[in-house]
């Protein structure tokens, strides 16, 4: 067979295929994609997610077909051993193969970088100064990293401090995302958000949770003996829930508030008489 | 058997014989664990019965219980009227613990104010010294007792710096008649389960931000509470 029939024949037999599976991809395996529709974030990580998923398969399919075509049309007959024809190179094969995988990759990052700045960070830290900000109000929440537990303090509600990460449904939260020592990393799943606590840094992450749940809580980033163990559950609640909630850790929490520092971006703990 | 066959059935044997000691070693290493001590349990109708913990905070644990670590903070334990030091303890499921904690260490302060507020206890509060407290002061803190996973946060004041240049404790078991505070407090265990506990405060002296040494090694400043 003609090396020109072969040529055409893949690209026929891997044209069909990434038609058929490509759609099959995005219907099927797109709503069950990590990270849920825990936030607006997450919904769009999803999004994310089969966008490459649907851009990934046809260059798989491209590898798997040519791997099985190789294997059935150009096995080495029982008993021959043949050299091959020398491979002097091909400029259109190259150039084809230069275009389209310098396409491929410059669209992923124009993709990316348009993903991140539409969608405000996109769940991820943004540093100090995020580039942009959702408009309207928001809930500012500070995440407060220390080995090992995240504490977390509500800035307009009194600065109160409280071990329990609520959150209200359909309400734009601003997280303040920082460390007391070492470097942390909060990862919230669920709600698709995942922000680098350090120290001396307010890492800014946007998130809009669209309904009530309890989500997970980890530390990402290790951090000494019970990084493991920095776990625990978040809940998102109606505004109503959320508002007696927090007036009643403003209750309870009342003696630490009066020896808290004032609510700052970062904090320099002192003293640190032991260590130094 | 030929000499081939020999050779081949003695470094099978030698290598059979190895393996089978680095497996017991293995085994031996990943299955050994500190000492659990059980907290005392004496009838509630006596007045101070209920299940008690008893505990120390020590600035050096001392060449007699930690000879390659003498000088590192620590907690001990009290089981059968003498000092252990283990911080591993078993207590009861669904059951109150009162635990009193002889802290003989100084201050060195919380790196998160927020844990000078006593919770997860019964009613809210400790008592120092006798006194109870809703909260302390963050700069007297020398340790936490806390156990997050249960909810509890215990913040322990330290001596004060002239009780430290009179009376302190040089290593463990310290003496009652050294420098220290009381600290009482009670919670209520739940379900059946293994809860890791730590202290919260930077408190290893001499490594960098207090939190290397003790803070990072099972045995000292940490551990866990079986509850059974």
């Amino acid at each position: 067979m003609a090396e020109r029939n072969h040529a055409r024949r893949f690209g026929l037999i891997w044209l069909l295929a990434t038609l058929v599976a490509t759609p099959l991809v995005v219907v099927l395996l797109g709503p069950i994609l990590p990270p849920g529709n825990g936030s607006e974030q997450a919904s769009g990580k999803i999004t994310d997610n089969t966008v490459l998923l649907a851009m990934a398969t046809p260059v798989l399919l491209l590898v798997v077909i040519y791997l099985l075509y190789a294997v059935i049309y150009f096995r080495q007959p029982e008993g021959a051993a043949l050299e091959g024809p020398a491979v002097r190179g091909d400029t259109r094969i190259q150039t084809t193969w230069i275009v389209v995988t310098s396409t491929l990759v410059l669209a992923l990052a124009v993709y990316g970088t348009v993903r991140l700045l539409a969608d405000n960070g996109a769940g991820s830290g943004s540093g100090p100064t995020p580039l942009t900000k959702p408009s309207g109000p928001k809930l500012p929440v500070q995440v407060i990293a220390q080995q090992w537990a995240f504490t977390y303090r509500y800035p307009t509600y009194g600065g109160v401090e409280t071990p329990h990460l609520v959150l209200p449904e359909g309400e734009m939260i601003e997280l303040h995302v920082t460390s007391l020592d070492v470097i942390h990393s909060f990862w919230a799943f669920q709600l698709g958000v995942k922000a680098d606590a350090n120290p001396q840094v307010d890492n800014v992450v946007f998130v809009k949770p669209t309904h009530t749940q309890t989500f997970e809580v980890r530390c990402a980033e290790l951090c000494g003996i019970w990084h493991g163990a920095m776990f625990d559950h978040g809940r998102v609640v109606t505004p109503a829930a959320f508002e007696s909630w927090i007036h009643q850790q403003e209750a309870t929490f009342a003696p630490a508030t009066k020896v808290l520092p004032p609510y700052g971006r970062t904090y320099l703990p002192e003293p640190t008489r032991r260590g130094g | 058997l030929s000499l081939f066959a020999k050779k081949l059935l003695g470094v099978g044997t030698a290598v059979a014989v190895l393996g089978a000691l680095i497996a017991l070693y293995v085994a031996g290493w990943a299955t050994s664990f500190p000492q659990s001590i059980a907290a005392v349990s004496s009838p509630v109708s006596a007045g101070t019965g209920g299940t008690q913990l008893t505990l120390e905070t020590v600035a050096a644990i001392g060449p007699k219980y930690s000879p390659s670590h003498p000088d590192w903070v620590s907690y001990l334990v009290k089981s059968h009227g003498q000092w252990v030091h283990s911080t591993d303890f078993t207590l009861p499921a669904n059951s109150i613990v009162t635990v009193t904690i002889y802290q003989f260490d100084s201050q060195t302060g919380l790196r998160n104010p927020f844990l000078a507020q006593p919770e997860g206890t019964i009613g809210g509060t400790e008592t120092v010294d006798g006194n109870a407290v809703r909260v302390i002061n963050p700069e007297e803190a020398s340790h936490t007792f806390a156990v997050p996973e249960l909810g509890i946060f215990v913040p322990l004041p330290g001596i004060t710096e002239q009780e430290e240049e009179k009376n302190a404790c040089e290593f463990a078991p310290c003496e009652p008649s050294k420098a220290h505070r009381t600290i009482t407090f009670s919670f209520r265990t739940g379900k059946k389960g293994r809860y890791r506990w730590q202290c919260f405060v930077p408190c290893a002296a001499g490594f960098i931000f207090g939190n290397g040494g003790p803070m990072q090694t099972l045995g000292y400043m940490d551990g866990f509470i079986d509850v059974v």
